[in-house]
């Protein structure tokens, strides 16, 4: 069961958050009350359909709740003007099943690009650039472009880009999905000392392996309503 | 690094999309060329009025022994109402001065001007006393008209500007003629610059989805397209106000002036003027339009 957390001080606090799409006739999210603590690694299962993305893109306010209200990092996202909202994602590092690198780009620049478009100096970015790429375990391969990387490279690329402004929170959408079980091994290792460093992970997956073997909290949707909420848990109860 | 990269976005963003940029540049030349065309017209209207209104008068003319009508029932006009006509003249606000002209001087101007057979059939006595009136403001002509017009005496009120007319007519025409093109043309502008903008937002939506997502501000986001979209317009505008000078320098002095030499034309001052407006124009047309579509296509 879910240990009971201090209210308020959550990172990510939904309260009774429902999100119907237009046109749609069931709701992608319904009712749904979470808390996440800082410093957290929270998988987000549940079938697909069942409203992982939907949460992820909540977070980011790209999406807005159709009722409930949400908190991220101490901001009510409902209040948040819209041109403060690139400053709320300057705080949320995001990674998707298909990277999104910029083909034309390589290494270095890709993940420099994260950082030239929000106004940071040539100086920090050939400071802080090497050093992300350090940690992802991509030093020496900085001139490649995206096509010359394997998968599994260039899914650390994505996370470097995602990580390299040191969030406070990393979203990861099915980040090991295009990925062999090895490799997404290499990239669960990633994220684990990513995590270790104070940054709040959430990864939605479908991949079980991976959730059984990491025992973190696991919060389980279905149909949009939380299902389960389980801390050092494992991918489903039936299988 | 910012600029590095604003400018080179914009560099790529404009090669990229070469033949729509071209489109672009050459729609804005078109319209703001009709703009120039337009402010030229004004100018030169505004140019002859200064040079006409200066000579403008209204002349009151007078009955002489022969003229029939309303006014003239008591035959030539007599010293009283002479006196009549001049007070109420001189006592009028709009008048800045008034010339009398006996039958003997008009007679004297009507042999300058006709220098033929003419002249000789003409007696002094079938001509009219006349008062000259020069207003100070040209403008303010039918006020003065109307206040002597039913006046004893008075056989007719002529009024100059009348003459003019049809020729700032004329003007006046052309210029809402060039309005009306410069509106259609800037309609076509801001259709085309939105549809160029909607390619090159599609064209880059990898990046700007990146932006986004890592946190850039739409301002950055949106900033290489309005710089883009502005390069095209400052461009067109530049071969609008070429083509202002070109008229100015070709057709106007080099044609027109040599043809109707008793017209006074625009100056280059007018000329120069016009082009810090083509210019303006030009850039606030491209970079609005692009500002407004790309709230369409740039959500955050
Ligand atoms: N932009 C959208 N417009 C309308 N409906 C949407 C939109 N995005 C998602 N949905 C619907 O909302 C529901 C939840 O979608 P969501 O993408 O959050 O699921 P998911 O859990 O991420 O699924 P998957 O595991 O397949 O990625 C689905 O029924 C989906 O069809
Ligand atoms: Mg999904």
């Amino acid at each position: 069961m879910p240990e009971t957390r201090r209210r308020g001080n959550a990172l990510i606090r939904f309260d009774n958050v429902t999100k119907l799409y237009p046109n749609q006739a069931l709701p992608a999210l319904q009712d749904l009350t979470v808390e996440i603590e800082k410093g957290e690694f929270v998988f987000l299962v549940g079938p697909s359909g069942s409203g992982k993305s939907t949460f992820l893109r909540l977070v980011l306010k790209e999406e807005r709740p159709t009722s409930g209200r949400i908190r991220v990092a101490g901001k009510d996202l409902h209040r948040l003007s819209n041109w403060k909202v690139p400053h709320l994602r300057r705080r949320i590092g995001t990674v998707f099943q298909d990277f999104r690198l910029l083909p034309n780009k390589t290494l270095f620049e890709n993940v420099a690009f994260a950082l030239q478009v929000i106004g940071k100096s040539r100086r920090q970015i050939n400071r802080d650039v090497p050093a992300v790429l350090e940690l992802v375990g991509l030093d020496g391969k900085e001139n490649r472009l995206p096509d010359q990387l394997s998968g599994g490279e260039q899914q650390r690329v994505a996370i470097a880009r995602a990580f390299v402004n040191r969030p406070l929170i990393l979203l990861a959408d099915e980040p090991t999905g295009n990925l062999d079980p090895a490799t997404s091994v290499g990239i669960m290792k990633l994220l684990d000392r990513i995590n270790r460093t104070g940054t709040t992970v959430v990864m939605a997956t479908h991949d079980q392996s991976i959730v059984d073997q990491m025992r973190k909290r696991v919060i389980e949707l279905d149909a949009g309503r939380l299902v389960r909420d389980q801390s050092r848990g494992v991918y489903g109860y039936t299988r | 690094m910012r600029f590095q990269y604003v400018f080179s976005e914009v560099v790529t963003g404009l090669r990229r999309n070469l033949t729509m940029t071209l489109a672009v540049v050459i729609t804005v030349a078109i319209s703001m060329g009709f703009l120039g065309t337009g402010l030229l017209l004004r100018a030169q209207a505004e140019t002859m009025k200064d040079y006409w209104y200066d000579k403008i008068e209204i002349s009151v003319f007078m009955c002489n022994a022969f003229d029939k009508g309303a006014g003239c029932a008591g035959g030539q006009v007599t010293d009283e109402q002479k006196a009549k006509i001049e007070q109420t003249l001189t006592s009028h606000p709009e008048v800045q001065s008034v010339f009398y002209e006996s039958q003997d001087e008009a007679y004297q101007h009507f042999r300058e001007q006709f220098q033929n057979s003419i002249a000789d059939t003409i007696t002094p006595d079938q001509l009219q006393e006349a008062y000259r009136v020069q207003l100070g403001n040209p403008e303010e002509f039918e006020g003065v008209v109307s206040a002597v017009a039913g006046l004893p005496g008075v056989h007719q009120v002529v009024d100059q500007r009348e003459l003019l007319e049809p020729f700032f007519d004329v003007i006046n025409g052309l210029q809402w003629a060039a309005a009306a093109v410069t509106a259609i043309m800037v309609v076509a502008a801001v259709l085309l610059i939105a549809n160029t903008i909607r390619l090159a937002a599609f064209s880059r939506r990898r990046e700007t989805g990146i932006m986004r997502l890592v946190g850039a501000s739409n301002f950055y986001i949106q900033l290489p397209f309005i710089l883009e979209a502005a390069i095209a317009g400052v461009t067109g505008a530049v071969l609008a106000a070429a083509g202002v000078v070109l008229v100015k320098a070709l057709f106007i002095d080099g044609r027109l002036a040599k043809v109707l030499e008793f017209v006074a034309w625009v100056d280059w001052n007018d000329t120069l003027e016009i082009v810090p407006w083509l210019m303006v124009s030009g850039v606030l047309l491209t970079a609005v339009a692009a500002f407004l579509t790309l709230r369409r296509y740039l959500r955050v």
